[in-house]
């Protein structure tokens, strides 16, 4: 492991984060929306109450918030506040600021895909490697075919069917929502029960797609293995097939799965935005939603920024602990 | 000794198996794109007969018909025996439009979207990738270094984005394939890229160098026949990615909301609460529908890797 190349590496990261994020500056400011504008004729349609000078509002806000400059100041302002670790406040929901409304809605959103991704990798390998493993029984073979077309199917179909068959249908769980109306967030086993129960659809949906997405990347690898020499010397050795399968096997088709892993984060929170307004979630999608219907320019910002800085990190960490899992492969300086 | 008089006759009674025969054949080795196949082959049939049977330009549009009817099989034909043509066989939705031809009009336009941007994505990513390969040098670092800063943005951030940003009178069908496609171009790319770079150091190539043809000759008689399947995969991964990210916007209510378009009919659903009022009939549809679309096209890439890489072809 060189230092020069995880050098490379970091610089190539901040990189990539500076670029997404000038597009991610730039792209909602495309629209001739103006939120500021927008909120307050909300706030009028709802309270019946329209100022005199509406205008001048709008132009203190405008004043407030630094958007009578021009777009190229702004950017410069901005960015040099992101850099001190400030996101802005938000324009939709002022006083609150941007990282407030992030760290409200992240314990939901990292609790659902942490978890799901976690299972899912797990049982998706062993299924996997069990499809691919010649004396495994015929069932276990025969579920390939059903996987390969469940790895399409985006957890947001999945996660309707689930909704109609198990909650609306059979009415064992709650069709949407993170807790029951009515209760507050606290520290107690009821709480947390009535939340694990709520999270149980958004889980499985998401569950199911990526297994099969494992399995069969699992399967690709276990199926080469097969011939190798070495698993078929560990067998003439008189080896116990399960000793077979956990030590030359599954361990030698792991390692080219966990660069999948860094992969299947981008694809993983995608999903995730999606599941969240289907099950109706507080987590980061269901806010970002939100603040794209609004236009709330800082909010966009600020949850695509961490979105960004989340998968490009992840990506980093396994892109450096992968030579340390693999002996084989070295990384050379060049 | 006896010698074997091969019968004339017999000889030309043998005839090789016509080509459509030899493909049956080999849909039924190749499981997974024979099914994939199919459930797109039924899909196109269902569209087309809901074009055929309904007025699908009337119908899948609010206020066609008595909204919140349940789907009704039965009624297709009537008492003469007649086939009926105001029937809803799927049911309609809260807005009045007849699911049927709502899903016969929304495949026809997920297939539209899916054809344009897998059509740019794929050509804009193989030119790329030929340019790339085939000159090095500089152009292929400003390629590759675009290429390998945009591959790990989650994309569907930025299309969303994009989505949210434009004029909602602009978001059209067409201006949904090309937000699609914008980003969606650097997979290919990098494939085409690899498979030109491993072929133009191959012997056929150096012997067509070596014979005199052209730079353009060389690239479109010798190396593009060799990428065919490439090309396709691609090209299917391409279709799938742009209905996977058409849906995606659609389903958030960034789609153009005036056409049904299977995410829009989900997104409104949702919006309506469908399933918590107890119309079922109304989500259910679109989301089996799209079930058979991706699916579907899933089959079909697993069957063309086993075609583009016969190292994963079946060792049993």
């Amino acid at each position: 492991m060189s230092w020069s190349y995880i050098l490379r590496r970091i610089v190539f990261l901040f990189f990539v984060i500076w670029v997404t994020s000038t597009i991610i500056f730039f792209i909602p400011r495309i629209s001739a929306r103006n939120p500021v504008r927008e909120r307050l004729a909300e706030l009028s349609r709802m309270t019946g109450f329209t100022p005199v000078d509406l205008e001048k509002i709008i132009a203190a806000y405008n004043e407030k918030f630094g958007l009578n400059k021009p777009l190229a100041e702004q950017y410069v302002d901005y960015m040099s506040g992101v850099l001190r670790g400030d996101l802005g406040p938000s324009l939709a929901k002022y006083p609150k600021t941007v990282w407030s409304l992030i760290l409200d809605a992240l314990p939901w959103t990292i609790a659902l895909l942490f978890v799901t991704t976690l299972i899912s990798f797990v049982l998706g390998n062993l299924l996997g490697a069990m499809t691919a493993w010649p004396k495994s029984p015929r069932w276990v073979k025969a579920l390939m075919g059903p996987m390969m077309m469940l790895q399409g199917v985006p957890p947001y179909l999945l996660g309707l069917l689930l909704i109609f068959f198990v909650a609306f249908r059979l009415k064992l769980l709650p069709i949407n929502g993170a807790m029951n109306a009515g209760t507050v967030p606290e520290f107690s086993l009821k709480f947390i029960l009535d939340a694990l129960r709520h999270q149980i659809l958004p889980a499985v949906s998401m569950i199911l797609s990526s297994v099969a997405f494992w399995a069969l990347g699992m399967r690709g690898m276990g199926v080469t293995i097969q011939g190798e020499d070495y698993v078929n010397f560990a067998e003439h050795k008189g080896l116990s097939s399960s000793v077979i399968f956990r030590d030359y096997y599954v361990r030698n088709a792991l390692l080219p799965q966990v660069t999948g892993l860094a992969l299947a984060f981008g694809s993983v929170i995608t999903s995730g935005v999606l599941i969240e307004t289907l099950f109706a979630l507080p987590g980061l999608g269901s806010v970002l939603g939100q603040a794209i219907a609004q236009n709330d320019y800082f909010v966009i910002f600020g949850i695509s920024f961490f979105i960004i800085i989340a998968v490009t990190l992840l990506m980093l960490i396994v892109d450096i602990i992968y030579p340390l899992l693999d002996p084989r492969i070295r990384l050379n300086t060049k | 000794m006896t010698t074997l008089a091969v019968n004339p006759s017999s000889v030309a009674a043998f005839q090789p198996p016509s080509r459509g025969v030899l493909a049956m054949r080999y849909l039924r080795r190749n499981k997974s794109l024979g099914i994939g196949i199919a459930l797109l082959v039924f899909l196109t049939l269902f569209s087309i007969s809901g074009h055929l049977l309904l007025n699908v330009n009337k119908m899948a549009y609010p206020l066609a018909v008595k909204s919140k009817m349940p789907p009704d099989p039965g009624c297709l034909f009537d008492s003469t025996k007649q086939l009926n043509k105001n029937c809803l066989v799927l049911g309609s939705d809260f807005y009045g439009r007849d699911l049927f031809a709502v899903m016969a009009r929304g495949l026809a336009q997920t297939a539209q979207i899916g054809a344009l941007a897998g059509l740019i994505g794929t050509v804009v990513g193989t030119v790329l990738g030929f340019i790339a390969a085939y000159f090095g040098g500089v152009i292929d670092a400003v390629i590759r270094a675009l290429t390998e800063v945009l591959l790990p943005i989650p994309v569907f951030l930025i299309q969303v984005l994009i989505a949210g940003a434009i004029d909602k009178k602009l978001v059209t069908v067409t201006t949904m394939a090309l937000i699609v496609v914008l980003l969606a171009w650097m997979g290919p790319t990098r494939v085409i890229r690899a498979q030109v770079l491993s072929m133009r150091e191959r012997m056929f190539v150096n012997v067509a160098k070596l014979s005199g043809m052209s730079n353009l000759e060389i690239i479109f008689k010798e190396i593009m026949p060799n990428l065919l399947p490439f090309l396709g995969s691609s090209f299917v991964g391409q279709v799938f990615a742009a209905i996977f990210a058409s849906f995606g916007l659609a389903v958030l209510g960034l789609g153009p909301l005036r056409e049904p378009l299977i995410g829009n009919t989900l997104y409104f659903a949702q919006y309506q609460a469908a399933i918590f009022n107890g119309w079922w009939w109304w989500p259910l549809w679109p989301s089996l529908t799209l079930i058979m679309v991706f699916g579907g096209l899933t089959l079909i890439m697993v069957g063309l890797d086993e075609i583009a890489n016969p190292r994963v072809r079946r060792s049993e």
